[in-house]
């Protein structure tokens, strides 16, 4: 049977997709435990009971200096961050996408400036970004929002203008005006889309978060890994950023699950 | 006395090429006019034209003796091929719009007394198409046919003045495409309707109209086969004296059907009135 055609259960496609993330799993262990055999003090490839220690004072112990669970102010402080500029972005990505998708004459005049700011590398913008807004969150929040929301709004806009010419068309001959078309046939077939995008956009928004808070912030996860990478701790480091995937997951899954109960005529072909 | 639709001397030209030269058509009221010939003969860029959704190069549309606007309208209802219906909304919704956009011009939703008005409207609507037991549904859930149903409800329930259908039961299987037509003559009989229906379908054509136009190219230069467009070359008045048994039969299949002998007609019972021609 050709490879094409072969289907995965359910069960199976779980063990399947478990393999190479706990082979993975025990090439490191192997490595760290070879090391640690030779220096027990290595602090390259540190063990899991190392990474416990370590992460157990951050989580549980408030910090001496501030007071605060150092582990939890840092997920706060990233998620407050990201979700301020997804929500942002997810926003105005909805209104420019929505009026340059449906209106010609609005598309004729700001699609070149979103597609000219589209292709700035975001980091690029980034000095200016703390000229112009400080060191302080608005800076960070603003460099997520350049990073993603131009492309969402392209995306968007591309959605709506290649919705069949024919729905545009009934509707109108159905008596709708403009914005009865925009706000009933565009937004809500936009909807599904936005939240595709939205996922899209979680990876570039997270790289511009932890790059935003690399270079200048006091609290923070991307600001937690950079500060400890001096001291190469590597015990602290490789938890967070298993604690950033895990957030990405998590943020990934909660959108499909979204989309699927709110929007079920969209899912119509996996239902 | 004056014709519902008059057609002056229409030309459609995308550039070069030319697609229809020189159409004058009147239309009277409750007609069933149905629009062949071969692919590429401005069939459907008449009908876009009717519609609305296409401006003529030169030439005049009359609705009523006043010039249409060149944008579409509730006054014109439209059944396309496909995406005539919205996938977002459920069957009661997606005929309840065309309410709602009349009634709410901002929020284009109903609440409370209006909305069960229009409720029980869409529902009256959907009865008289068939799909009284499908009204929650999402479109993506029903079968083609029943989506096409849908369409007419939802252009149906604005009351146009033309209805005009552009290949609707083109995708349809045939013994689907039966119903349809037992449907849509119920309907256009009910309700007192006047339709263009372009289709690709001769025995449709002439099952269905009262009239049947051809469009095609009068003209050819083999050199430049674009510079010529298409125009009315057979105009056919169908008299519909006999009772066909095949579409009575079909007629009497379907739920609730009571297709009036005056309205099926059938191939046989043509007169083709040669001065006409043209």
């Amino acid at each position: 049977m050709r490879w094409v055609n072969r289907k995965v259960g359910r069960t199976n496609a779980f063990i399947m997709g478990a393999i190479p993330i706990v082979l993975l799993m025990i090439v490191y262990l192997v490595l760290a435990g070879d090391r640690h055999a030779i220096n027990p003090n290595d602090k390259i490839l540190p063990l899991p009971s190392g990474m416990v220690a370590a992460m157990s004072d951050l989580v549980t112990q408030p910090d001496r200096l501030s007071g605060d669970y150092l582990f939890w102010s840092d997920t706060l402080s990233s998620l407050t961050r990201l979700f301020i500029g997804l929500g942002i972005s997810t926003l105005s990505a909805l209104l420019v996408g929505l009026v340059l998708g449906v209106l010609p004459p609005v598309r004729a005049t700001f699609g070149p400036l979103v597609t000219g700011i589209a292709v700035i590398p975001p980091i690029a913008l980034l000095p200016i970004l703390f000229i112009a807004f400080g060191l302080g969150e608005t800076a960070k929040v603003a460099l997520i929002v350049i990073g993603i929301a131009p492309f969402m709004m392209r995306d968007i806009a591309a959605h709506i203008a290649a919705l069949p010419r024919e729905q545009i068309i009934k509707a109108q001959t159905l008596g709708a005006s403009s914005w009865q078309v925009m706000i009933r046939v565009a937004l809500p077939q936009a909807m599904p889309r936005l939240i595709q995008a939205l996922r899209l956009s979680l990876g570039p928004a997270w790289v511009f978060l932890i790059s935003a808070e690399a270079i200048a912030a006091d609290s923070g996860l991307g600001y937690r890994i950079f500060l400890v990478r001096r001291y190469l701790s590597m015990d602290i480091i490789i938890p967070y950023v298993a604690w950033i995937a895990l957030l990405a997951v998590a943020i990934d899954l909660l959108l499909t699950f979204s989309s699927r109960r709110m929007f079920p005529w969209a899912h119509g072909g996996d239902r | 006395m004056s014709a519902l639709l008059s057609l002056r001397n229409i030309w459609v030209e995308y550039g070069e090429k030319v697609v229809l030269e020189n159409v004058s058509l009147d239309i009277e009221d409750r007609s069933f006019v149905s629009i062949i010939g071969p692919s590429g003969a401005g069939k459907s860029s008449l009908l876009r034209v009717v519609l609305g959704q296409e401006v003529p190069t030169r030439g005049k549309i009359l609705l009523d003796d006043t010039p249409l606007p060149p944008e579409c309208g509730p006054d014109r209802g439209v059944v396309f091929q496909r995406y005539s219906v919205f996938s977002h909304l459920s069957v009661r919704k997606n005929v309840m719009f065309g309410l709602e956009c009349a009634q709410a011009p901002f929020t284009a939703r109903l609440f409370g007394a209006r909305r069960r008005a229009a409720q029980e409207e869409a529902e009256e609507m959907l009865h008289a198409v068939g799909l009284g037991d499908a009204m929650d549904l999402y479109p993506s859930e029903m079968s083609g046919g029943m989506q096409q149903r849908l369409a007419i409800a939802q252009a149906l329930i604005k009351r146009p003045r033309i209805l005009l259908l552009d290949e609707p039961f083109g995708a349809l299987d045939p013994g689907i495409r039966a119903d349809m037509h037992a449907l849509i003559t119920r309907l256009w009989h009910d309700y007192a309707l006047t339709v263009i229906m372009v289709t690709h379908d001769i025995n449709e054509a002439f099952s269905l109209g009262t009239r049947v136009l051809t469009l095609d190219k009068r003209r050819h230069d083999p050199h430049a086969p674009h510079r010529y467009g298409a125009t009315a070359v057979y105009d056919l008045p169908l008299d519909r004296k006999e009772k066909p048994a095949d579409l009575a039969a079909d007629a009497a299949q379907s739920p609730g059907g009571n297709v009036d002998a005056a309205t099926a007609s059938s191939p046989s019972s043509i007169t083709i009135d040669k001065d006409h021609n043209n």
